[in-house]
């Protein structure tokens, strides 16, 4: 059809930022957010937009933080997890407020596609009292981002826009606005009581924000992203936010009686609309994608007198895990269709390292050099080599989060664990390995960290990474760690026995030794070759 | 026009390259679409899916339902079997025959033809065979492809400008072996 376009969530996102005047987007690489930052970077030339890979999220937040600071429309991506390391520029820049449009665009992974847990984002923008859109398809995805950026400088807080993983990487067909907004000029002023949080100023940043709040209510009330439809004789209400509002409407089609329907897609919760819907049903169900953040916030402490409230927290919905049409035509009381065959045992086929994949020799090395010692325990990390876990190879007791298996090792050692090895991947290391590793440096505590440099951002996709080769180890040097106990290995089947004699003697050392296998991702190979 | 139709196979397989070809052909015939896929660790070989959803009218789950999917149309035989929970009674599996065994419990192969044997509407494509026999062992999944074009309504030129996207810049050579393909898959489902 003509005019029309198809892209994923994250794409659409992406191209209604560049719509609304963007100048720059910064971020780190975290499934399901990366097409984010990835589409914004296809047309950045074209558009003369600046596309900034950033060494971790706090720093990608800082460094959009300071573009707007400069006047100019900015986003900063990142997965759930990255806004716990972002969470500190996070919570305070909503006590500077923004100079140029914020708009934080965080990806949420309900049912944990690709994740350690599947935090609900909302939350943290209620934490922070900013604004949160929750965009429940392509077309909104593309056009919220003016309504956000039009927010953020008129209200000077950043935005958040939540997606989940369903959004990000569904694709569909969109109808791009005609007019394209231009950048913004350079700043000019200096404001230090906005921008400088010292106490003085912080405490009367903290009031206006929270002085704020009512206009940011009433806008919500009035957005064209929320609305309310009253059927007259219904006697069921239904809420539905963001991606969620799909799913209802869906069965909604199929449902015999007249129901209230409300669609929440912008935060903070638009009380208003709330409470008409409520007046006007006896029951009200609550369908979120994420927590029941809604629904815990109507039940508050005691429930509604009179009201019967339902959803997640009552069981009628599933407490966690992605929202999908079955989950709420049972909620509604509607049967689900079944396929007509008997259906077999299928055996699962989780994901593998990929045939020839460097992490797999490092794997078979370290298998044999640890086999001396019965007690040894592997901190992994964040990345393809987490698979490392699974048989055949069975490397990795831990993993938690980015960079955790350089501390938890400092930890265990400490407390009596030898060896304690951690397994961490060359961008994961930049991320959030180094500084533990200056700790360690420091008190020359008893670890073996194994970097594994394939010399790119591998499980999101092949992205550049900051620090391989030479200058990786330079770094790792420079942090302290004693050039003889820093040892590289080309992880090739043909140089197995010398990789275990060398991670072997490491293993002896009683102090911080740092061990880099060098060879680069065969997946990023082929991106290359293509 | 409603079609709902599951695509299935294994990480690296390409399936993310037929949705894009059947969406390109929604839009071209004035049809509205979703296409939700998987990202991120999934794809290293582990089991891929994607959900296509094409209509005259609105989307609104991104996901087909259960009991929904008028068509399992997949480039490996046991993936079928993973989600056969969304086909409707009356729904067709359109799957390749090769089998891609990276898995220490991959079913026998009598015990897989049992479970292909006991759907009621399949067609079972020597996917890998009829492309060796175009002269392209790399184009069963357009004969696939090719195949799942009755049940969608369409004609086998509807993937002709799609083919040009995807595959225009290796060459006419590679863009008429596809075509071929596509019309090979498309004739073998056609008798069914």
């Amino acid at each position: 059809m003509a005019g029309h376009l198809t892209l994923l969530g994250n794409e659409a996102l992406g191209l209604g930022s560049l719509h609304a005047g963007l100048s720059g987007v910064f971020g780190y690489p975290g499934t399901p957010s990366t097409e984010v930052f990835e589409f914004v970077q296809s047309q950045a030339e074209k558009m003369g937009v600046r596309a900034i890979w950033s060494a971790n999220e706090k720093v990608g937040y800082e460094e959009a933080l300071g573009m707007s600071y400069a006047g100019k429309r900015v986003i900063v991506t990142m997965k759930h997890v990255g806004l716990n390391v972002a969470a500190d520029p996070f919570m305070n820049s909503s006590m500077t407020g923004v100079g140029g449009g914020f708009a934080l665009c965080v990806a949420d992974d309900p049912s944990m596609h690709s994740s350690q847990n599947e935090q609900d984002s909302r939350y943290f923008a209620e934490f922070a009292r900013i604004p949160c859109f929750e965009p429940s398809n392509q077309q909104e995805a593309y056009d919220m981002m003016r309504d956000v950026f039009e927010l953020s400088e008129t209200m000077d807080v950043p935005v958040m826009v939540r997606m989940v993983t369903r959004l990000s990487h569904s694709r569909a067909d969109i109808i791009p606005s005609e007019d394209i907004l231009p950048q913004k000029p350079l700043a000019t002023g200096h404001d230090i009581k906005k921008w400088v949080l010292l106490p003085p100023h912080a405490r009367i940043r903290n009031m206006q924000l929270i002085e704020k709040q009512p206009e940011l209510i009433r806008r919500s009330e009035q957005s064209r992203f929320n609305a309310l439809t009253i059927q007259p004789g219904a006697t069921l209400g239904v809420i539905a936010t963001g991606i969620a509002v799909n799913y209802a409407l869906e069965v909604l089609a199929d449902y015999p009686d007249p129901v209230h329907f409300l669609k929440i897609t912008q935060y903070p919760i638009p009380e208003g609309l709330i409470r008409k819907i409520t007046d006007v049903s006896n029951t009200i169900l609550v369908i979120e994608e994420g927590y029941p953040l809604v629904e815990s916030r109507m039940n508050g402490l005691f429930g509604v007198s009179g009201k019967t409230i339902i959803g997640r927290l009552t069981g009628h919905l599933p407490r966690t895990g992605e929202m999908n049409v079955d989950h709420v035509r049972r909620s509604m009381g509607l049967s689900v269709p079944q396929t007509g065959v008997s259906i077999p045992d299928v055996p699962g086929r989780p994901p593998a390292l990929c045939k020839g994949c460097p992490h797999a020799d490092t794997f078979r090395a370290l298998v044999d050099a640890v086999a001396a010692y019965p007690d040894n325990r592997m901190f992994s990390d964040i990345g393809c080599y987490t698979l490392g876990v699974y048989p055949p190879y069975q490397c990795g007791d831990v993993c938690v989060d980015m960079g955790a298996s350089v501390s938890m090792a400092i930890g265990a050692a400490a407390a009596g664990v030898y060896p304690a090895i951690s397994l961490i991947g060359d961008s994961t290391f930049i991320h959030s390995g180094m500084t533990p590793l200056i700790g360690a440096a420091k008190q020359n505590a008893d670890i073996t960290v194994i970097i594994l440099d394939n010399s790119l951002v591998a499980m999101t996709g092949a992205q550049e990474t900051m620090a391989t080769g030479d200058r990786l180890v330079n770094i790792v040097a420079s942090l302290g760690v004693d050039r003889e106990h820093i040892a590289l290995l080309n992880p090739l089947p043909k140089h197995h026995n010398e990789n275990v004699e060398i991670i072997t003697s490491e293993l002896a050392y009683h102090g911080t030794s740092v061990i880099i296998p060098q060879r680069a991702c065969i997946q990023g190979l082929k991106t290359k070759g293509n | 026009m409603k079609r709902d139709l599951i695509l299935s196979g294994v990480g690296g397989q390409g399936i993310l390259s037929i949705s894009f070809l059947i969406c390109h052909a929604a839009l071209e015939h004035g049809l509205r679409f979703k296409q939700a896929e998987v990202h991120g660790m999934a794809q290293r070989g582990g089991a891929v899916q994607s959900h296509l959803r094409l209509s005259d009218t609105i989307i609104h789950s991104d996901l087909i339902p259960s009991g929904q999917a008028h068509l399992i149309l997949s480039v490996e035989p046991l993936e079928v079997f993973r989600y056969l929970p969304y086909l409707r009674p009356d729904g067709i599996v359109i799957t390749a025959t090769e089998p891609f065994i990276n898995i220490p419990n991959y079913p026998e192969s009598a015990t897989l033809d049992g479970w292909l044997n006991q759907l009621p509407r399949k067609i079972l494509i020597d996917a890998k065979g009829i492309a060796q026999q175009i002269g392209n062992p790399r184009v069963a999944n357009t004969v696939i492809l090719g195949a799942s074009a009755p049940t969608l309504g369409f004609e086998p030129g509807a993937f002709d400008t799609g083919l040009d996207v995807l595959f225009g810049k290796k060459g006419d050579k590679i863009v008429a072996v596809n075509r071929e393909a596509v019309r090979a898959g498309y004739e073998v489902a056609r008798g069914h």
